[in-house]
């Protein structure tokens, strides 16, 4: 614990070697892992992103409603766009919005913003997670591969009511 | 062992001679140390206190807290955890290992009781601003991410501490140089000085960084500023609290290698290497901030991607490293006492009931194969879709900063003990069993944690049964089983912190005052650090004395590894198509 004595810089022993090579060669497999993933994996963080406004972006979000509504459920709309178009979701306190009802296989460009703090995008049961900043217009291309009813809650801690903040994603065939 | 040598007397300052390692220490300095320690263990016990209520909250079944007060604690929680017991006893450390290990006098004292003051006026305020400020201004948890904004005086109680910890880094700075100077050691710099060093030199780019995020952010809660924005107060926030979390890494590990000198004298089989992996954090581990930024907008994929794999994951390599030299360390030290036989031989027969030792297996048990596994995996950038936000993450740092860093402090607080407070440890059964108890606590914690965050429960969130919301949502039920895990775990850590802490309030208040006594362990009369440590300078350990048994634990590990990792790029290859 004390000073160390007379010379300290002897070569390594050979099983010392072996494991620094062993713990390199491994983080060089993490670190090719990460771009292997980005060319061909089918899963990648989206990097798209504008800068917008967000009394810009709420007016987007509510001409698309607008235009797509079918149904509204405990006063969220529900909205079913044509496939493979632009989607948008709003993140305010506390409250996502709208429902949307996508198709499988369809690929659509999700616009993610808020209008007031931070917020978490959270996909369940499927557990896909993004953040959601005002000023920020997060554009994430996604193709869901299952039917079913997904919940979308906010994991990114907004005030007393986070735990309220939930909305639907509903996907047929 | 090299013995450092007594200093001509130099500057003014009050000596006393530690009659057990002969070495000279300084007045100011043990004052010093002793009023930061109790600070940090002061709010050791506040934080402790938040982190029953949290778990039994947190505990679906039980759900004790309220929503404003989950939040509130929440809030005080990661603040008196995180920052002020680890960095009140960070601080503690580095006077020890600048003053004290190096044999010095301490520079400048008054402008370190300057720093101490700040350091306590910053952590009340903040704490008090978080119980007692508007909600939306206190409960505003320890990132307070912009544009949440906290009340001006919680922003203002951050920087004055740390700019009080910041002095103390520089009063250590200023230590170390004038002790090379006055030459009051001999040879190179001792290994857990050397690391403190290191991590005294993160926590100086650390600091600068949290200025450069709270001063702003400051200035725009005073109505100075108009705005903040979300994305440049995340990377300025992280470029301070990612560091941060080195500082504790680097401190941990500069521990480890100081518990295994004192319990069973080990020394590095190979200091060269030990001190190269000590220089890999410095060098790499400020990148790492990105890995809070992985799925923020408006980042690039190679940037993320390079940082977040700290280059080549070469702060990955350093804690590598650390684990195979320490464990090599300790078996090298047993086989040249004559424990040989097989593998093992040298683990069965080491002191199990030493707290120095088994807190130094748990802390490095729990902290690999838990925390350094997990950190890995959700630190990489595709991965992180599926972990982000999720009950993953604190899972996966109270593997590190609790039952790794927190766990090193406490064990190696009980030799601090005798030392510094010049008293006798009392309830030393309770201190031999104290680690395992908390260990065992932690690891259930973190496990039920990591096992929630799998199945979607988000951190940070008072109730995963969405009541009141606008529409219905479930997650499965078995998050219902691991959320109890989790409390039950919790249950059982705060029974170990409990103890800890009797152990140090009874000693500290009512031990028996000693001045003249040996180092000696905690649970027999032994010196190990005097009687059994041999110099492994020139001799390499060959034959029955070569660390196989470590060999075989490292390989062990790398296989765990590789499977958790693998199979988290399984789990992410089933999910939707995202780009
Ligand atoms: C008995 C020991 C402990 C238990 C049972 C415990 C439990 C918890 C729980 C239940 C949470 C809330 C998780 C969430 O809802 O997101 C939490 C958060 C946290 N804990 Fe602990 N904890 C303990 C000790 C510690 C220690 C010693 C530290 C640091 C040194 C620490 C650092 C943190 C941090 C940084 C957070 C996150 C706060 C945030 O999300 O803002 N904990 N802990
Ligand atoms: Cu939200
Ligand atoms: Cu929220």
């Amino acid at each position: 614990m004390l000073a160390p004595q007379r010379v300290w810089w002897q070569p390594l022993s050979r099983m010392e070697r072996s494991w620094v090579i062993v713990a390199f060669v491994l983080c060089l497999f993490f670190t090719a892992m990460m771009p292997f993933w980005f060319v061909v994996g089918r899963q990648n963080v989206p990097v798209t992103t504008y800068r917008v406004d967000p009394k810009v972006y709420e007016q987007v979000v509510n001409d698309f409603i607008a235009e797509y509504k079918v149904d509204e459920i405990n006063g969220i709309p529900v909205v079913e766009p044509p496939p493979g178009g632009e989607i948008y979701m709003l993140a305010r306190q506390w409250q996502w919005s709208p429902i949307l009802k996508l198709k499988k296989g369809e690929t659509y460009k999700l616009h993610l913003s808020s209008t007031d703090i931070l917020h978490g995008f959270s996909l369940q049961p499927t557990n896909m997670n993004l953040m959601v900043m005002p000023g920020y217009d997060y554009v994430a291309e996604i193709t869901p591969t299952q039917v079913g009813e997904y919940a979308i809650v906010c994991n990114e801690y907004c005030g007393i009511g986070h735990h309220l903040m939930v909305t639907k994603l509903i996907v047929t065939d | 062992m090299a013995v450092a040598t007594m200093p001509a007397p130099s500057a003014k300052a009050d000596f006393r001679t530690c009659p057990v390692t002969g070495l000279k220490v300084d007045l100011a300095a043990e004052r010093l140390i002793i009023v930061n320690a109790v600070a940090a263990v002061v709010f050791l016990l506040i934080g402790g206190f938040y982190a029953l209520l949290l778990a039994l909250t947190r505990w679906q079944a039980i759900h004790l807290l309220p929503a404003d007060w989950f939040y509130r604690v929440l809030t005080g929680h990661g603040f008196d955890m995180l920052v002020a017991w680890i960095v009140f006893f960070e601080v503690a450390g580095l006077y020890f290992g600048g003053a004290v290990m190096l044999n010095a006098r301490l520079v400048a004292p008054k402008v370190a009781w300057l720093a101490y003051i700040l350091m306590v006026v910053g952590a009340v305020l903040v704490n008090v601003m978080t119980l007692v400020a508007p909600f939306d201004q206190g409960a505003v948890m320890f990132t307070s991410y912009v544009p949440l904004q906290a009340h001006p005086l919680w922003y203002l109680g951050v920087i004055l501490f740390a700019v009080g910890a910041l002095v103390a880094v520089f009063i250590f700075f200023a230590t170390i140089i004038t002790a090379k100077k006055e030459r009051t050691y001999e040879g190179s710099m001792p290994l857990v000085a050397f690391g403190l060093m290191a991590a005294a030199i993160i926590a100086v780019y650390t600091l600068l960084s949290g200025a450069v995020a709270y001063v702003p952010t400051f200035l725009w809660s005073i109505g100075i500023l108009p705005s903040i924005d979300p994305a440049f107060y995340r990377n300025f926030f992280w470029s301070f609290g990612h560091p941060a979390q080195q500082i504790n890494l680097a401190a941990m590990v500069a521990i480890w290698y100081g518990l295994a000198a004192v319990t069973v004298g080990a020394n590095p089989v190979n200091e060269k290497l030990s001190r190269f992996a000590f220089i890999l954090y410095l060098f790499f581990i400020n990148l790492g901030s990105a890995h809070h930024l992985l799925v923020d907008p408006g980042y690039s994929f190679a940037w993320k991607a390079t940082n977040t794999s700290y280059a080549m994951y070469l702060a990955v390599l350093g804690s590598l490293i650390h684990a195979f030299s320490i464990p090599a360390a300790v078996e090298v030290a047993q086989r040249r006492r004559g424990f040989t036989s097989g593998l093992f031989g040298w683990l069965k027969n080491a002191p199990w009931r030493e707290p120095g030792f088994s807190t130094l297996v748990i802390s490095m048990v729990l902290f690999g194969f838990i925390g350094g596994t997990t950190g890995v995996v959700i630190g990489t950038e595709q991965i992180n879709l599926l972990a982000h936000n999720t009950m993953r993450l604190p899972g996966h740092f109270h593997a590190t900063v609790v039952a790794g860093t927190t766990l090193a402090f406490m064990g190696f607080s009980y030799y601090l003990i005798p030392l510094i407070f010049r008293r006798k440890l009392r309830l030393v059964s309770w201190a031999s069993w104290q680690p395992y108890i908390f260990g065992l606590g932690m690891a259930l914690v973190s496990i039920g944690m990591i096992v929630s965050g799998l199945q979607g429960v988000p951190r940070r969130h008072w109730d995963i049964t969405f009541s009141g919301a606008p529409i219905d949502v479930t997650l499965p039920g078995a998050t219902q089983i691991s959320l109890a895990i989790m409390g039950v775990g919790a249950l059982i850590a705060i029974v170990g912190g409990i103890m800890y802490l009797a152990v140090i309030l009874a000693s500290v208040l009512t031990g028996q005052k000693e001045e003249a006594r040996r180092l000696t362990l905690v649970m027999s009369d032994q010196n190990p650090l005097v009687e059994h440590a041999l110099p492994n300078v020139g001799k390499e350990p060959e034959g029955k004395e070569s660390p196989r048994g470590t060999l075989v634990i490292g390989v062990i590990f790398i296989v765990t590894f590789m499977i958790y990792y693998l199979s988290n790029w399984w789990l992410l290859g089933r999910g939707w198509f995202i780009r």
